[in-house]
This record gives C-alpha cells, sequence and structure tokens, in this order.
C-alpha cells in the first residue's frame, strides 16, 4: 500500500529522536506530588479528599467538575498534606492536592498482573463506564475526555477509528516506545475503542521513521486477529499527526471549518490513549501513569530517558533522576519542539498530557526580524491551507473583520508558517492573538443566536 | 543555565534565512556571470564590479543618512540587484551611466518604496528601461569587444532582434534580413550579442536549475512565460514565416531567459501563489510577443515584466491558498 499524507502543506524538520533506542524504565517513587485539578480539557475537577486524609494509589481524589471533565485519581499512597493553588505548567495558579508519598498501595480491585487479558466486556456501557471512571484522556495532546469522544451524539455514526502513532513532533520518543514494548495492549485497547464505536474499522497510523513499530504492530494485529483492524504507513511530515490532517491522510476526508471528526466519520485517538483505555477497561486500572521523553539538543545520548512516571510528580524530580539540568540549556519545554510549551523553571508538575522535558541550547534562541520579502514560504507550509503573511498584516491593521474572512480560527499553532519564515517573523505569535479575537467574536455571535 | 528563555511555540527554526536565500541567487547567477566574462573580458568585470559597488553602497547610504533606519539596509539583496542591473546592461556602458542605473534601481524603485519587500516594481528593470530611454545610444550599441577566450565572431552595432526589427521597418524578410549580416541559426544560438546577462542560455538554465534544487524558486512563472512566448511565435511563425521570428529566436534572445529565470522570480514582484504566478506568466509572454511583433522596440521583456508588476497586487487578491475544509 502507498504510503499516505496529508494533501496540504507540510514541513520536514529534522527527526532528532535521539532517546528512541532508550527502553522506557520505571520511575522511582518521590517524596511528594502534587496533583493537579485541570488536567483535561473541560471543566476543573473537583477534590473528593480532605488535608490529613490517607489515599491509597488509584484511589479517586477528584470528580468530575462538568459534563466535559474527568476523574482523577492519587498516583501514590500516602497522606493528603495540603489542597490549594500553585504554579502549573502554564504559569496559571490551578488547584492541586499534595500528597507525601508513604509506601506504595494500591486500591481494592485494580489488576496489576501484567498478563495480556483479551476477551473484551460485552456490555458497552460498561466499558464508557470505566474509561470514564478511571480518568482516561486523550494524550495525544488535547486531554479531551475519552468517554465522551467514544460517545458520538445521536445521529453522528463513526465509520473509522483512527490510532494516531504518528509521532511528528522532533525529539518525542514516548509513543514509539509504547508502540514498541505495549503492542499487544495497545492493539487490544485499539478493539475496545472499535467496540465501542458500534464495530467502525480502525486504522493504525504509523510514520515511515519508524519500521520496527510498523512490523511490531502488524504482528501483533495478525495474532491477535482482529480483521477490520490495519497499519497504515504514514509519510514523515510535520503535522502528521494533527487530528485534522491525519483524517485527511487516512480517509482522505476533511472536517469542515469548526465541525468535528465524527461529522466526517472519524475518532481520532492517540496510541497512548488506548493503551491506556486498554488498563482502565481490562485491568480496572485508572490512569495515573504515563511515560515522557527527557531529550533535547544540548542532552548527551546517554542522559536520554524515556520514563513510566506516576503523574503528578514534579519535573524537578524527573530531571534531577535523568541528572540534572545541562549547562548549555537556554530553554527547557514540556512537549515537542514545535509545539511544547516553554517552561521558566522545573516547579511545576506532570499532568497527564505530559510527554517531554525538552532541552534546547543556543539554537532555539529568536533571530531579529528582518523585513518579510513574500517568499510565499509560509502559506506554502500550513497545512490548513492558510496565508499567515496576509493574516499577520491583517491582525496589525486590526481588521478582525478580514481575518475571520481569512480563517484565522482554522489555526492549529503546528508552527509551520514561523518555523519556514526565511525572514524570522514571529507568524505564529500573531496568529495566536489574532485567532483569540475572531473566536471571541463567533462566541459573541453565537450566543446573540 | 543562567538565563532561560520563554517564548510561545515553535521553538525551532529551519535552515532558512532571506541572506541565504540571497547567496543562492548570487550563486545561481555565477555561471552566466563567468561566461559573460570570458566572452567580454575586462569591460563586463568593470561593469559588474561598478554596479555592484555602487547598489550595496546606494542601500547602505539611502538607510543610514536619508531614511536613518539602518535595519532597512540588506547587503545581499542590494547585491542581487547590482549583480542582475549589470547583466542586463551592454559591457561598453560607461562607468557612470551605470551608476545612474544603481541610484535609479536602489534609490527609486526600492528605497522610496520602504526598501527590501516594499517595493512593487523590479529594482533591476527598472534601472535597465531607464537607461534604455535615457541614453539609447549606449544602451543599443552591443560593440563587441575582446574577451578572455578571443572575441565574439558575431555581429557588433545592433542586437539579431534589433537588426530583424529594422529590417522588417524597411520591408525586408526576416530570412533576407538575416542572411545580408551573416547570420545563421548556429551563430545566433551560440554567440548572440547583446547585454552579459543574453549571452549563454545553458549558463543561465543551469544557474535556474540550481534555484530548483534549492528549492528557492518554482518553475511556474519561467514556465508560463515561455510558453506563451513559444506557443505565439509557433502559430505566427507558422503562418507567415517571411515576416515573424520563430520559437528559437525569440526565447533565446532579447533577455528573454535572464529575465524569466531571474528577474520575474524576484519574490517582491511577483505573485505569492502558483496560479497567480500562471497568471502573471502569460501576462509577461503575450506583452512581450505583441511588442515584439507589433510593437516599435525589437525586444520588450523589461516592459512586459514591469507591466505585469503592476497587476501583482490584484492577482495576489484573487488568488488564494486552497484551504483546508473549505471546499
Amino acid at each position: 500500500m502507498a504510503k499516505l499524507t496529508f494533501s496540504i502543506g507540510g514541513i520536514h524538520p529534522a527527526d532528532s529522536k535521539i532517546a528512541r533506542e532508550r527502553k522506557i524504565e520505571v520511575l522511582p517513587l518521590p517524596d511528594r506530588v502534587y496533583v493537579s485539578m485541570f488536567q483535561h480539557l473541560g471543566a476543573m475537577a473537583k477534590p473528593v479528599v480532605a488535608v490529613g486524609d490517607t489515599v491509597k494509589a488509584g484511589q479517586i481524589i477528584a470528580e468530575p467538575g462538568g459534563f466535559i471533565s474527568a476523574y482523577i485519581h492519587s498516583p501514590v499512597s500516602g497522606t493528603v498534606r495540603s489542597i490549594g493553588p500553585r504554579k502549573d505548567l502554564a504559569g496559571f495558579m490551578q488547584m492541586h492536592i499534595e500528597i507525601e508519598v508513604q509506601g506504595d498501595e494500591w486500591a481494592e480491585g485494580i489488576d496489576l498482573t501484567p498478563e495480556l487479558v483479551t476477551s473484551i466486556p460485552e456490555d458497552r456501557d460498561f466499558i464508557l463506564d470505566r474509561i470514564k471512571m478511571n480518568g482516561v484522556v486523550g494524550l495525544g495532546g488535547a486531554t479531551f475526555p475519552t468517554h465522551v469522544k467514544l460517545n458520538p451524539p445521536p445521529g453522528k455514526v463513526a465509520e473509522c477509528l483512527i490510532l494516531n502513532g504518528a509521532e511528528c513532533e522532533p525529539f518525542l520518543t514516548s509513543d514509539y516506545r509504547i508502540l514498541l514494548e505495549r503492542t499487544d495492549e495497545i492493539v487490544v485497547g485499539a478493539a475496545i475503542m472499535q467496540k465501542v464505536l458500534g464495530g467502525c474499522r480502525c486504522v493504525i497510523g504509523i510514520e515511515e521513521n519508524k519500521p520496527e513499530a510498523i512490523a511490531a504492530v502488524r504482528a501483533s494485529v495478525a495474532r491477535l486477529g482482529y480483521p477490520s483492524m490495519e497499519v497504515a504507513v504514514l509519510k514523515k511530515r510535520y503535522p502528521q499527526g494533527g487530528e485534522k490532517q491525519l483524517i485527511d491522510a487516512v480517509m482522505h476526508r476533511q472536517v469542515k471549518s469548526g465541525g468535528l471528526p465524527i461529522d466526517v466519520g472519524a475518532v481520532v485517538q492517540n496510541v497512548a490513549t488506548s493503551l491506556a483505555v486498554y488498563e482502565a477497561v481490562q485491568k480496572n486500572k485508572p490512569l495515573v501513569t504515563n511515560v515522557l521523553t527527557v531529550t533535547g539538543d544540548v542532552l548527551p545520548a546517554e542522559k536520554q530517558h524515556n520514563y513510566l512516571f506516576r503523574i503528578g510528580v514534579p519535573l524537578s524530580f524527573i530531571a534531577q533522576y535523568a541528572g540534572g539540568v545541562p549547562e548549555s540549556a537556554v530553554k527547557m519545554v514540556s512537549g515537542g519542539p514545535m509545539m511544547g510549551k516553554a517552561i521558566a523553571n522545573l516547579d511545576a508538575t506532570t499532568v497527564k498530557g505530559s510527554s517531554s522535558i525538552l532541552y534546547l541550547g543556543e539554537g532555539t534562541a529568536r533571530k531579529s526580524e528582518s523585513p518579510c520579502i513574500r517568499c510565499g514560504r509560509c502559506a506554502d507550509a500550513c497545512p490548513m491551507g492558510l496565508e499567515p503573511f496576509l493574516l499577520k498584516s491583517l491582525y496589525k491593521a486590526g481588521d478582525v473583520a478580514a481575518l475571520e474572512q481569512n480563517a484565522a480560527q482554522d489555526c492549529i499553532e503546528c508552527g509551520c508558517c514561523q518555523y519556514s519564515c526565511p525572514s524570522y517573523i514571529p507568524l505564529l505569535d500573531n496568529i495566536r492573538m489574532a485567532k483569540g479575537q475572531v473566536m471571541a467574536v463567533i462566541r459573541a455571535r453565537n450566543a446573540k443566536k | 543555565m543562567d538565563k532561560v528563555i520563554v517564548s510561545p511555540s515553535p521553538h525551532v527554526h529551519s535552515p532558512a534565512s532571506t541572506n541565504r536565500i540571497m547567496l543562492d541567487v548570487v550563486i545561481a547567477l555565477m555561471p552566466a556571470i563567468i561566461v559573460s566574462i570570458l566572452f567580454y573580458g575586462w569591460c563586463e568585470i568593470l561593469v559588474l564590479a561598478v554596479s555592484a559597488v555602487a547598489c550595496v553602497g546606494l542601500e547602505w547610504l539611502i538607510a543610514q543618512f536619508l531614511m536613518k533606519r539602518p535595519e532597512l539596509f540588506n547587503g545581499s539583496s542590494a547585491l542581487v540587484t547590482g549583480l542582475l542591473l549589470a547583466m542586463n546592461l551592454p559591457c561598453t556602458t560607461p562607468w557612470w551611466v551605470v551608476v545612474i542605473g544603481a541610484v535609479v534601481a536602489i534609490g527609486i524603485a526600492k528605497m522610496s518604496f520602504g526598501g527590501l519587500g516594499q517595493n512593487i516594481f523590479n529594482p533591476a528593470i527598472t534601472a535597465r528601461v531607464f537607461l534604455l530611454i535615457s541614453f539609447p545610444v549606449y544602451m543599443t550599441n552591443w560593440a563587441m569587444p575582446d574577451g578572455f577566450i578571443g572575441s565574439v565572431d558575431a555581429v557588433s552595432g545592433a542586437t539579431p532582434l534589433g537588426l530583424i526589427k529594422e529590417g522588417l521597418k524597411s520591408g525586408s524578410t526576416i530570412p533576407e534580413i538575416l542572411s545580408a549580416h551573416g547570420l545563421t541559426a548556429s551563430t545566433i544560438l551560440r554567440d548572440i550579442g547583446g547585454s552579459s546577462g543574453e549571452i549563454s542560455a545553458i549558463a543561465l538554465l543551469v544557474g535556474f536549475c540550481y534555484l530548483l534544487i534549492r528549492k528557492v524558486v518554482k518553475p511556474w512563472i519561467p514556465l508560463s512565460i515561455l510558453g506563451t512566448i513559444a506557443l505565439i511565435a509557433f502559430i505566427f511563425h507558422a503562418i507567415d514565416p517571411a515576416h515573424y521570428t520563430g520559437i528559437g529566436f525569440n526565447l533565446l534572445t532579447g533577455g528573454v531567459l535572464l529575465g524569466a529565470l531571474f528577474m520575474a522570480t524576484d519574490y517582491v514582484t511577483s505573485p505569492m501563489s502558483n496560479w497567480g504566478g500562471v497568471i502573471f506568466g502569460v501576462g509577461i509572454g503575450l506583452i512581450v510577443m505583441m511588442i515584439r511583433y507589433f510593437g516599435s522596440y525589437p525586444e520588450g521583456m523589461s516592459f512586459a515584466i514591469l507591466i505585469m508588476n503592476c497587476f501583482v497586487p490584484l492577482i495576489n487578491r484573487a488568488f488564494h491558498q486552497k484551504k483546508y475544509g473549505r471546499a
């Protein structure tokens, strides 16, 4: 089968997957963890424990604060020491529960054995309930509650479950490692989601630069005997793992502006989410662990690691365990170099969606901007077919109506335009602001209706 | 680590830069420059040097002292303008005429519009047209001095296009004109007199291929210019070969290749979308052939590019990128 890819724009940044051969190591437990109440898209979770309570690992410590929200579980056993505001990754004050670690005792009813369970429960509602009660959210970046995404509104039918194993961001290798080391569990997780979605087909998209993962998943699908599941080899191209781009690549359909993937019959889930679904449904294990990569261009290869961490472990603990922050680092990023968040320090704590600690050297510093030479590279690179040079000018001119006409709200903030600009113009900085203004206008208009 | 940078994503950048693009254009011009130096010798080196130094120097002076905005000086882009201007001039052009050309290119066509990225008209072409109108004697006297590899054994005094235009005006047919001046198909293709940038089609094409490989330019604008010229020449030549020149002649003379490959593809003064580029190219091809067949000037590439430069903002408005999910 031909290699698939999306049809508009895209770039080819250097791969830099330095940590790809490092096996997943289990990170030891710290003295304290800080569990954020805001680790998912939607409403903040509400704590259901009080200071002084003893908790076990896997025990519910917060419940959903709305329809789109998620349960949060204690990642460790110990005593709740405080509940209060603390800075999160983005520097905003958010409610956190501080737990002092004592031992490692897990809550009742959680199966911690490594045996693969392949028999999938018959009852759809039971499966959805398990996914919801175990706090599973999308781990591809957006952290949208999975039980909501797997339950399309009436009238919408899922034709294809796309499992996202593209991992198109440079440096990151956590998805690659779980595809190799937790292959069967990911494949069973996908089969569970297929069942919930009413038996649609499933395509597992993996970029061509991960041939070992492609072979492993293919072998697993054949061994487990799922007839309506296949692996699609994707071209190496950023942002291949963007939800809209992946749907275009795999199904040759495009989601309308403002629409949802389910409108074109697609449901996209990350491979790490599939693993979390497997653990939630087959093992009744809540989402309290995830894999992240410690990597970067200034970190020697032998100091790069893929860790299985408890969600809520402070970043500083991970950095210290991995051998400290390299001297030549000038920027620390949580996430990939294209879309990750730069962080001022390592005081923040890991959340469900944490995928890396990335150290970047001098090369990451922004160069001074020079005039636009109208080369059009930003427009060629934009995977949404926007004209970043135009959006930037319209934003500077304050023309919100024209910004909406030129689809500023469609921007997925992938960074391709700014990456490509030979004049080092901060295009995305401007378009983000523009997008905010247009979205506000659209929301106000919808509210009036 | 003493300082931590906190800025929004993306945190990495492609190796591309404006200076690298301009350097690529300079590299791409080198084959044609080397060939013209070999053919025309010291006088060509002089024109190139005067033009390059004058353009870079003027841009710096204007940015520094006239506009008082030193950041507007972009040496690499001024160098490209300087080289292109020199390649548009006969090597016999006096140095002070070259300097006047540089003043027009950098001072009027580029900096008075606000510098790099702001100009409507291609600076080097604007200067060439200015000089052509102001100093027609220097600009159309294509004498052939000795080069480093022997003198060019061809016409002196006028270009083949000029000869044919004059001949047709006086009522001769093209075959009569060619035989009267001892021109054959082979001499036309190999050693046509003209401005230095016209001398070797192969050298220009080699340079352009380098730009294509480096992905500095796309082929749509040159292809549509050359395709349009070829189509019109084919039709007219087939109907009346005695009065209308053919495809090869029209593609290889009068700066068509230099213009199509290196002047019309200037980022700033050409449309940004692929289809916009095609419209732009077809327009240039049409205007060139109208001027050549029915106008009073023998060539017309410069005028065609300048005229189409005016339409670029309109073309940019009409042709947009294909957007995702908005079919």
